[in-house]
């Protein structure tokens, strides 16, 4: 990804993937190559100023790094206000490690790697500090994934009715419902268990759903 | 929108007026090489008066032997290097790969003290530190790497490291090396299990040291940052 910095230098761009170090600014563009260094030497020429004590090129000095500074800050992944924190971090050290400047090598090298240092101490630190979310519809609309209250009493008492129901069946209808209905044997298995025939179990399990059907309807009623 | 970038344009011009108006000319730094060639001065300074209170004849006796004279090569050559790269990386702009310079040398020091052991298992008649020696090299090792590391901070301080703890783990292992490179000519006896162990100790001591403390030393917190730039 190439950044370019939005205002006062038409043809400077970062390549925010660079080492934080030795190498000079990059080609970015067809017509980047001149105005960079352009822009690095008229930059190097004010802070060997300013290393002498002339505030006016010192003046000029930080104000020519703000834009290049916020560009490399959001090429760090810095958003928004933090930005501007980022800024104000960059110039505090920049004006402390001045004597640090060697003018033998270039400028942006020196200020992109203490911009890119800020950047990550603000980053580390939004990161350790908790966010808060104010959303309070996005609370209300929030789905309770856990069972709804009542859902284990209710299917609890259905159990209850439909085993009391069967239990109250004549002997043949109720071993009907058991092997057939609820344990969901076949007919042979059934058969064989009961001891009963085919026929006899089919005739019970009609009966037994009948009158089931006649105990639980009244129940509920 | 618009008014909060009106309003961050101007607090940041407030700063730059602040920081322009208060400012001092300064000059630049040296060079790391000539930063660094300073400090290995001083400590080489000590070595000198250390020779001349313990006398060449111990040393260079024990300068024959293969494996002691390759230990103080690789201790001076490590406390060369780890010294340039702590300089070279206490300057914004440098790269971190500096950090690895010193690595060959370390490896050839802790190499050819660890042969030592060997010698004395080799042969066991060599001439065996008493516990009384050991506590001597100890207390040496500490005594002379106090006002070693101290200096390297202060000189480290006058850059703008941005790695603290990097460089002040650099500045640690320079100091170690030299202290070591330093008792090489008082050294009693031949170097041991014990002895080696004994450094290492020191080494790691003066490292951890340099490292906890040096890495806040060498990085001034941005209150103390704020309070020294931000207008009244």
């Amino acid at each position: 990804m190439i950044l370019a910095v939005p205002s006062g230098f038409p043809g400077w761009s970062l390549a925010p993937g660079s080492e934080a170090g030795q190498d000079a600014p990059r080609a970015g563009g067809r017509n980047g190559g001149g105005a960079r260094m352009v822009l690095e030497e008229e930059l190097a020429g004010l802070m060997v100023s300013a290393q002498c004590g002339d505030a006016a090129a010192y003046r000029a000095l930080l104000k020519a790094c703000l834009p290049v500074v916020s560009g490399i800050a959001r090429a760090q992944g810095v958003r928004g206000e933090a930005v501007d924190d980022v800024v104000q971090d960059t110039l505090m050290t920049v004006h402390r490690a001045r004597a640090s400047y060697d003018p033998a090598r270039p400028f942006m090298p020196w200020l992109r790697a203490i911009t890119q240092r800020r950047a990550i101490d603000r980053l580390r630190r939004a990161g350790r500090r908790p966010r808060e979310v104010n959303d309070p519809l996005a609370y209300e609309a929030e789905v309770d994934p856990g069972p709804p209250p009542g859902q284990g009493l209710e299917a609890r008492d259905r159990a209850v009715a439909l085993a009391r129901a069967v239990a109250s069946l004549p002997e043949g209808q109720r071993q009907a419902v058991e092997q057939l209905g609820l344990r969901e044997l076949s007919l042979d298995e059934a058969a064989a268990l009961t001891g009963r025939t085919k026929g006899a179990l089919k005739v019970n399990l009609h009966r037994a759903l009948k009158a089931l059907r006649t105990s639980l309807t009244r129940e509920v009623e | 929108m618009a008014e909060r970038a009106g309003c961050e344009a101007a607090r940041h011009d407030r700063l730059v007026e602040a920081l322009a108006g208060g400012l001092e000319p300064v000059r630049p730094l040296p060079a790391p090489g000539i930063r660094a060639a300073l400090w290995l001065g001083a400590a080489l300074l000590a070595g000198l008066l250390l020779v001349a209170e313990a006398g060449m004849t111990g040393f260079m006796l024990r300068m024959h032997v293969p494996d002691l004279a390759l230990a103080a090569v690789g201790a001076v050559l490590t406390a060369i290097t780890a010294a340039y790269a702590a300089f070279a990386t206490s300057v914004p702009g440098r790269s971190g790969r500096w950090a690895l310079l010193p690595l060959p040398p370390l490896a050839l020091w802790i190499g050819a003290s660890g042969l030592g052991c060997l010698r004395d298992w080799i042969a066991p008649g060599t001439d065996l530190p008493g516990a009384y020696a050991v506590t001597g090299c100890f207390s040496f090792l500490i005594c002379v790497s106090v006002p070693l590391s101290a200096l390297i901070v202060v000189m480290l301080r006058r850059a703008c490291p941005l790695r603290p703890n990097l460089t002040a783990a650099l500045g640690g292992l320079a100091v170690s090396a030299a202290a070591a490179a330093l008792l090489m000519p008082v050294h009693p006896h031949d170097a041991t299990a014990t002895d080696l162990l004994m450094h290492v100790a020191a080494v790691a001591i003066v490292i951890a040291v340099n490292g906890l403390a040096g890495g806040r030393l060498l990085a001034p917190s941005a209150r103390a940052e704020r309070s020294g730039s931000e207008p009244a």
